[in-house]
């Protein structure tokens, strides 16, 4: 980490999580890097493991979990850690927004009774001085009434409106890491362009790093600077965002490139990736997307797991058998997709 | 948006108490006409077990008014209900209403030690039963949800009260702080069954609220366990607790005839039993009825206040 | 780098034929539960043959005798021997309840099909009814049938069925609600099925087990409500022989201090209402796709 001139929000190292009776782990092998002020993506289809890396950033395993591998947060690792350092990342070093508002706000207390808890509870504020900061944080998010809003319940809020104050509540960590798990696939089209807009500028304004998780490769490659790529739980290729999205080295990564519909053009050239993601009973002897790959060799990628293989800059690495080879004809079927 | 306009609580409010009176009335109709259940002449009835002399045939006659038509008897009966009249008592000599005014304050002393047990305990043990896990409190609970009162008074009695002497096994006690202590193992008997219930629903709800998002939220923001628990998993479990609480209450009333009898004391619950083996109607008849109205009543106001405890159903009524 | 295990409740995995299997296999409490009920409802049939005394008439030279080779669990105040008692005792105490549960099934089944199959005005009038019969708790109406009917088994028995009703009413009538939702249903009435042989056909084979696990749950508090009833001697009468009847007549001996005669007739209560509640709710959670909670 000292390589860079930045230093890491976030590092995860050789993070792998098993739970008992499954076919494979959860997550095998995990290494990504957040540094100070940067956004990175962590994308994949739902079951690959990006919403569990996220959440160990703050201590919160799955129940029954076998955790080995390195988190560390802020300086502090979380794997194996005490309470007490555990509360030390959740309150100062990273927040995290959740996918669903209306699942993540207590039903039953008041917006103003959820803002002020942390404030009041963790940094031990007066009263007065929690609602201030709440009502400021409402303002900052772009709610139009704070006052209303603080005594309102969130029944009486739309989910738009929910997802703000749940940014507001990250907000009260002063965080220097945002964690949104995807944060606007639970809104509609409209007003999930506000949040990511929301997000863009509070990370402007104070200089927070983020960790994106979205399935949406486009969406992550126009926010973040960088984009892991995630298939059953392993990062199967980084690249920063421009460099993945024009030269995808990976068949997966081009494989979600191909299936999303383009913004351009005719949706004839849509390429479904075949067959279905590896459920967590499924075990693998090798490359975990062998069997939906177009380009698997039988007889190598079934059976021989892939390294990762880290570029020389650092910010870039591919988990595939076959990378070398295929470079440059997925770069060209890319490149004839997008003319 | 929020429609908070006194104006409309208050319809619903009245909603609510307007069907809790029809309730009531409709109650006080069918336990009036049962006595027209029970077969050959109501009078002769209300007489089985006893030789009363002409006069008091007549006496009985003329207070039930069998001289007139049905809905006129059904009201007067009503009206007097409304003024505390509840009859007479034919095994006691004295106005129904007098005999259980005697009586209720060592029943309500009863259910309120086994309410506060039930609550209390109830309670701790679901909720240490959520948090701590283990197959103890889930067993506990069944076995507890089938120890019926009798069983739990033979036993307290025959281990704390013969075995032991711990405390007396028969009678109400004198002053406050005997009738305590005559009242302790009879409340525990009264309340075992209905604590493992309110445990069991604890427990249930305490899971559920564990698992759900927003207290995963609350925990990544840092907030500290005990303050997670209680301000987030306990307050959002009480709703459940506090509606199943409420439909014990019938059950808890009529309990206290099974202890009252098992312990020797003298109250509502007892002398229910006592009436219906002397046959004296007009007591079963109130008895009955402030029973059911306790229920009524009781669960009227925890619909009413409902709101307090999860305001989305504000939005939905 | 390190290595944790984090505590917590291990996740299951697989689908709907996992829970299949998980609905056909027992578990040892359960095995041993229903095994319980087997030998109780055994000594009850065959009571007449097996038990060594007669338990109507009582020795008086033997009252009140401790566990021996002649009375192998001593006898009561009256010297009736015990392990009679409890053996003829079963057929009252089981048959009781069995009939609340069929009555209150019945009723309960028809009444929850018809309000929901119907729905409208039908199904608000039956649902406020059901409302104010929830008022009335089971014990109280029977205690109010004798009052009015006379001691013995059968006013009880009615009594209840119709205070359990209701239960068995709302539980029908919810599922039945969320089964006339399913695309089937739609299926057979576009095939022109009338509507009383879809519900009777069709809805009532889909919901019939999670009843049937409701009522077999039932039956326990029933058992308990009707030994509460003989308990305060409003029940079955002796000399007929009953499990809440023999606790009654053995008060007395528990003050001097000899609580066998009592205790066992109680404890058999609690054992065969545990029994039938955990086998009960084994079925109904496994049925209804949850995890046994409590």
């Amino acid at each position: 980490m000292t390589g860079s001139a930045r230093a890491a929000l976030l590092a995860v190292d050789g993070l792998r999580v098993t739970v008992p009776g499954a076919g494979r782990p959860i997550l095998d092998g995990v290494a990504l890097t957040v540094r100070d002020g940067e956004a990175v993506a962590l994308v994949g289809e739902s079951g690959s493991g990006k919403s569990v890396t996220a959440r160990t950033a703050l201590g919160l395993f799955p129940a029954g979990a076998d955790v080995s591998g390195s988190v560390v947060v802020g300086g502090t690792e979380v794997v194996g850690a005490g309470s007490g350092a555990l509360k030390r990342v959740r309150t100062a070093d990273a927040a995290m927004i959740f996918q669903d508002p209306r699942a993540g706000v207590n039903p039953v207390r008041r917006i103003g009774d959820f803002l002020t808890e942390p404030l009041r509870r963790i940094r031990g504020e007066s009263k007065a001085a929690a609602t201030a900061r709440a009502l400021e944080l409402l303002g900052a998010v772009g709610l139009p009434d704070p006052p209303r809003h603080l005594r309102q319940f969130p029944h009486e809020l739309s989910g738009g409106m929910l997802q703000r104050v749940m940014i507001a509540y990250a907000l009260t960590a002063d965080p220097r890491l945002l964690l949104c798990d995807e944060p606007t696939t639970a809104l509609d089209v409209t007003t999930q362009a506000e949040i990511m807009a929301i997000l863009a500028r509070l990370r402007r304004e104070r200089g927070l790093g983020m960790l994106l998780i979205t399935h949406d490769l486009d969406l992550a490659a126009a926010v973040c600077d960088r984009v892991y790529v995630m298939y059953a739980g392993r990062i199967m290729e980084a690249a920063p965002s421009d460099v993945l999205i024009a030269a995808p080295r990976h068949p997966y990564t081009r494989g979600l490139l191909g299936s999303a519909p383009p913004l351009t053009g005719p949706l004839a050239r849509l390429t479904p990736i075949p067959g279905a993601p590896l459920g967590l009973a499924e075990t693998v002897g090798g490359c975990p997307f062998a069997a939906r790959c177009p380009h698997a060799v039988p007889g190598l990628c079934d059976t021989t797991e892939p390294e990762p293989e880290p570029e020389v800059d650092g910010d870039s690495m591919v988990a595939c058998l076959r990378a070398a080879e295929l470079g440059a004809s997925l770069i060209e079927e890319t490149q004839g997709e997008s003319s | 948006m929020t429609v908070k306009s006194p104006n409309l609580v208050s319809v619903a409010w009245l909603r609510r108490v307007g069907a809790m009176a029809s309730t009531l009335l409709v109650t006080s109709f069918l336990v009036f006409s049962s006595l027209y259940l029970a077969p050959g002449d109501p009078v002769a009835f209300l007489v089985k077990g006893r030789s009363p002399s002409p006069e008091q045939l007549a006496a009985i006659r003329h207070e039930y008014g069998f001289d007139k038509p049905f809905p006129v008897r059904y009201w007067d009966w009503l009206t007097g209900l409304l003024h505390g009249d509840f009859g007479q008592s034919y095994q006691l000599h004295a106005s129904v209403a007098s005999v259980i005014g005697s009586r209720l304050p060592s029943t309500l002393l009863l259910v309120a030690l086994a309410t506060v047990l039930i609550v209390v305990l109830g309670v701790g043990l679901g909720v240490f039963g959520a948090l701590r896990g283990g197959k103890g409190v889930v067993v506990a609970v069944t076995v507890g949800a089938a120890v019926p009162s009798f069983t739990a008074a033979i036993v307290l009695r025959s281990v704390f009260g013969v075995r032991l002497g711990w405390f007396p096994t028969v009678g109400t006690g004198s002053g406050f702080g005997d009738e305590l202590h005559h009242m302790l193992l009879p409340a525990i008997a009264l309340a075992i069954t209905f604590m493992a219930l309110v445990t069991r629903v604890t427990r249930a709800a305490m899971l559920e609220e564990l698992g759900r998002e927003h207290v995963e939220v609350v925990t990544s923001r840092g907030l500290p366990r005990t303050a997670v628990i209680r301000r987030h998993v306990l307050r959002n479990a009480l709703g459940p607790v506090v509606t199943v609480s409420a439909l014990l209450i019938s059950g808890l009333l009529v309990s206290t005839a099974i202890v009252e009898s098992a312990f020797g004391m003298n109250g509502v619950g007892s002398l229910l039993v006592s009436s219906v083996n002397h046959m004296d109607f007009p007591v079963v008849q109130a008895v009955v009825l402030l029973v059911v109205a306790a229920f009524v009543v009781v669960n009227t106001v925890v619909d009413l206040v409902y709101p307090v405890i999860d305001p989305r159903v504000r939005a939905a009524r | 780098m390190s290595s944790v295990t984090v505590s917590g409740p291990r996740p299951r995995f697989g689908g709907a034929a996992a829970r299949l299997a998980a609905v056909a296999r027992l578990t040892w409490p359960v095995r041993i539960c229903a095994a319980l009920l087997v030998l109780v409802v055994l000594g009850a049939v065959s009571a007449p043959w097996l038990a060594p005394y007669d338990p109507a008439s009582g020795d008086l030279s033997s009252t009140l005798a401790g566990m021996s080779g002649d009375h192998w669990l001593g006898t009561d105040a009256g010297g009736h021997d015990t392990f009679s008692q409890l053996l003829a005792g079963g057929r009252t105490s089981l048959l009781g309840p069995l009939g609340v549960v069929v009555f209150s099934t019945v009723s309960g089944v028809l009444a929850g099909l018809f309000s929901a199959w119907r729905g409208g005005w039908v199904d608000a009038l039956i649902g406020r009814v059901l409302d104010i019969m929830f008022a009335f708790p089971s014990l109280l109406l029977a205690i109010l049938a004798v009052a009015l009917f006379g001691k013995g088994l059968g006013a009880p028995v009615v009594a209840m069925a119709i205070a359990y009703m209701p239960y068995t009413a709302r539980l029908v009538r919810g599922l039945t609600q969320q089964e006339k939702m399913r695309p089937y249903i739609a299926a057979y009435r576009v095939q022109g099925h009338s509507g009383t042989f879809i519900a009777l056909r069709r809805v009532l084979p889909a919901i019939g087990p999670t009843v049937l696990a409701q009522s077999t749950v039932n039956f326990g508090y029933a058992l308990l409500d009707l030994a509460a009833l003989s308990f305060l001697g409003l029940g079955v009468q002796p000399p007929t022989a009953d499990w809440g009847a023999m606790i009654n007549q053995s008060q007395a001996a528990v003050l001097e201090g000899q609580p066998l005669s009592a205790v066992l007739p109680a404890l058999l209560v609690v054992v065969v209402v545990v029994a039938v509640t955990v086998v009960g709710e084994h079925f109904g959670d496994r049925l209804s796709g949850r995890e046994a909670k409590a």
